[in-house]
């Protein structure tokens, strides 16, 4: 043991930096900060260790070329020892360093801990949210499958979008005129260069400003940050109910992280790793491109928007919120820090959450993509056709032929792009139907030149069979005569 | 000593001055490589054959590649692009890039009902690339084309989105 720290006193005489070492172990936070919930900010950190190593290890066989990349991953996954579990470990830890990055982020907003002095740990903290998504995202397209090419597509065409400057930014993103090898360096160097390096020096200066600004004390309804107090009320209860961050405060995040870790690995071994899907081959053109976890509010967003909010919503959006983001400290830099005095704030966080989830939710789902293979691989509900006429019958067909089921579903199955059309004849008359046929309208094309007269006739009269047993379908009031109950009609048996 | 201080004050200055000049001198060839992928004088366009016109049958629809103009040897499977040929009657075609006008998805042709569809968001197109539903700003993008020794050929080299659809003419919408 003597002999040890003899070894380490003469190093410190040269390296120096023993001092600083144990200045940042051992200073002191307040008692009430080592909680439990001051344990995110670590373990995301943890995770991007994580990725350091897991990503060094990839790229010791991944071929950053677009010839290559997709063969290479292969490679990873089938035929190097425990490359599919290096490549599920990165791709896990990817998604569990954003999710810990997002919960750090919120339980610092409702903590107040962005307030004086604070502000810039906040500041280079959204630098560091947006550095781990462009991590994720270029991540994303270095699993270069046909998700990742057609969503460079969606990266270009958003571009694109970019008034007077569009072309030669476009240009700038592939690398070239189109998606090829030069779009998947540039993203090389982001992923592997670039966003790293940029990554670990803030991290760098977010965890200084850490030790030398302490961190967060836990908020007291009612106790205000005043920029004239409040350094001196932040010495006086470090001194008075301060412990030293090692081992006091630590185990917490040690244990923490060391779970996060844990179930990093876990589901790498259980779930595997991601893809890569198809080979980025574009002229396989059957393809459904889908972004991966956390962007699929994004996927969700450009489908819900109205087309004319579109552009500027896609262009202006993003430079809104994070000028928001940006401006939250300095909006607010003094006052209440609890959330149980900050109804707004946790309001705030609940709406973003729910906006979130609900997006994310719906871009799991895409009711907005059409089946492709609705029309051909989808059978007409039985009932549908039990009791039916010939022409009736016959308008089956053309509504199976003509692709309407890409859109619209029947008996639950089909696409959901368009009402569903069990019911439909009890909301429009015969006429109607005849009218949105052929003209179409809302998202729905006009038929009116790829049917003929016959087919929609057939198509029409299927259609006003659709609608539940004993229910009156819709009728012009012109009509006269009509009945109460349909009792006539074949849909009854 | 206050002649030292700013004599020494003065050869800051020039340090700092030389190695101003030094990093514009540097900027000018980092700038001048990150930018040579914007394209200069159209040059990322040119002909290419889609193959002999009877691979094109009037009155259909195919699906048709060509080998991007401007690629790399280790492109692979990336520099082949496809896009649909329409043939109106024998004389007249209308080539379609693939890629939706919303966000580039790769649009797929349904000949029962003369349509093309996108599989992302649901845009809609009739057989002669006018918008038909969804969200699209436009109908398809279409390629220049000419008929050369019986071959097909297009004007093509970049990926058409709404600003680079610089060789592709737009087409009117159908009301």
């Amino acid at each position: 043991m003597k002999r040890l720290q003899k070894i380490f006193e003469w190093l410190d005489q040269r390296l120096k930096i023993g001092a600083a070492v144990r200045e940042a172990m051992y200073h002191r936070v307040p008692r009430s900060s080592g909680s439990w919930f001051y344990v995110f900010g670590s373990s995301a950190f943890l995770l991007l260790l994580l990725q350091v190593v897991t990503g060094i290890l990839l790229a010791l066989v991944y071929v950053p070329s677009a010839s290559q990349a997709w063969n290479s991953l292969q490679v990873l996954n089938h035929d190097i020892t425990l490359g599919w579990y290096l490549r599920a470990v990165h791709g896990w830890g990817s998604n569990f360093m954003v999710a810990l990055v997002l919960i750090h982020m919120m339980q610092v907003f409702l903590f107040g801990a962005y307030k004086y002095p604070r502000e810039f740990n906040w500041v280079t903290g959204v630098f560091l949210l947006l550095f781990t998504l462009g991590m994720a995202f270029t991540g994303q397209v270095l699993r270069f499958d046909q998700d990742a090419y057609w969503g460079l597509g969606i990266g270009a065409s958003i571009t694109g979008r970019v008034p007077l400057i569009g072309a030669p930014l476009v240009h700038l993103l592939l690398g070239g005129p189109i998606i090829a090898s030069d779009t998947l360096s540039r993203f090389f160097d982001l992923h592997v260069f670039i966003i790293p390096a940029l990554l670990l020096g803030l991290v760098g200066i977010h965890l200084l400003m850490v030790l030398k600004l302490g961190i967060n004390e836990w908020p007291m309804p009612g106790r205000l940050v005043r920029r004239e107090t409040y350094l001196k009320e932040y010495e006086d209860l470090v001194q008075r109910d301060g412990v030293p961050f090692v081992p006091d405060a630590i185990w917490k995040d040690m244990v923490f992280g060391a779970m996060i870790l844990g179930s990093v690995l876990v589901c790498a071994a259980v779930f595997g790793p991601f893809g890569p899907r198809g080979v980025p081959d574009p002229t396989i053109i059957q393809a459904a491109p889908r972004p991966d976890f956390f962007f699929l509010w994004i996927f969700a967003l450009l489908a819900l928007l109205p087309p004319y909010m579109e552009t500027p919503l896609i262009l202006i959006g993003p430079i809104v919120v994070i000028a928001l983001l940006l401006l939250v400290p300095f909006l607010s830099g003094e006052g209440e820090k609890s959330w149980r005095r900050r109804p707004v704030s946790v309001l705030t966080v609940l709406v973003v959450a729910v906006t979130l989830g609900a997006l994310t939710r719906f871009g799991q789902e895409a009711p907005w993509s059409p089946v492709m293979n609705g029309w051909s691989g989808l059978p007409v509900p039985a009932q549908y056709l039990k009791g039916r006429s010939a022409l009736q019958r016959q308008g089956a067909i053309v509504f199976q032929e003509k692709q309407c089921r890409n859109c619209h579903s029947l008996g639950g199955e089909g696409g959901k792009r368009g009402p569903a059309l069990d019911s439909v004849a009890t909301r429009l008359t015969p006429d109607e139907l005849i009218r949105q046929v052929l003209q179409g309208g809302g998202n729905m094309p006009a038929y009116g030149h790829n049917l003929s007269p016959a087919e929609v006739t057939a198509l029409v009269s299927f259609l006003d069979t659709l609608h539940p047993p004993g229910v009156r379908p819709a009728r012009d009031f012109a009509e006269k005569g009509l009945p109460l109950l349909d009792t006539g009609h074949p849909a009854k048996h | 000593m206050t002649e030292n201080v700013s004599r020494r004050a003065a050869l800051l200055k020039l340090g700092v001055l030389l190695n101003a000049l030094v990093a514009v001198i540097l900027a000018i060839p980092v700038v001048g490589y990150l930018f040579s992928a914007v394209e200069r004088k159209h040059r990322y366009t040119g002909w290419v054959s889609l193959g002999p016109l009877a691979e094109f049958p009037a009155g259909q629809t195919r699906l048709a590649k060509f080998t991007n103009p401007q690629r790399r040897p280790w492109d692979g499977k990336t520099a082949d692009i496809p896009c649909w040929v329409r043939n109106i009657d024998t004389q007249t075609f209308q080539v379609f890039a693939i890629n939706c006008t919303h966000l580039g998805c790769p649009v797929r042709w349904f000949p029962q009902s003369q349509l093309f569809m996108c599989p992302c968001h649901g845009g809609v197109y009739y057989a002669d690339g006018a918008r038909a539903a969804g969200p699209p700003p436009r109908g398809l993008f279409q390629y220049r084309y000419r008929i050369q020794k019986g071959q097909l050929m297009i004007k093509a080299g970049e990926l058409p989105t709404l600003a680079t659809c610089g060789a592709i003419e737009p087409i009117g919408e159908k009301s």
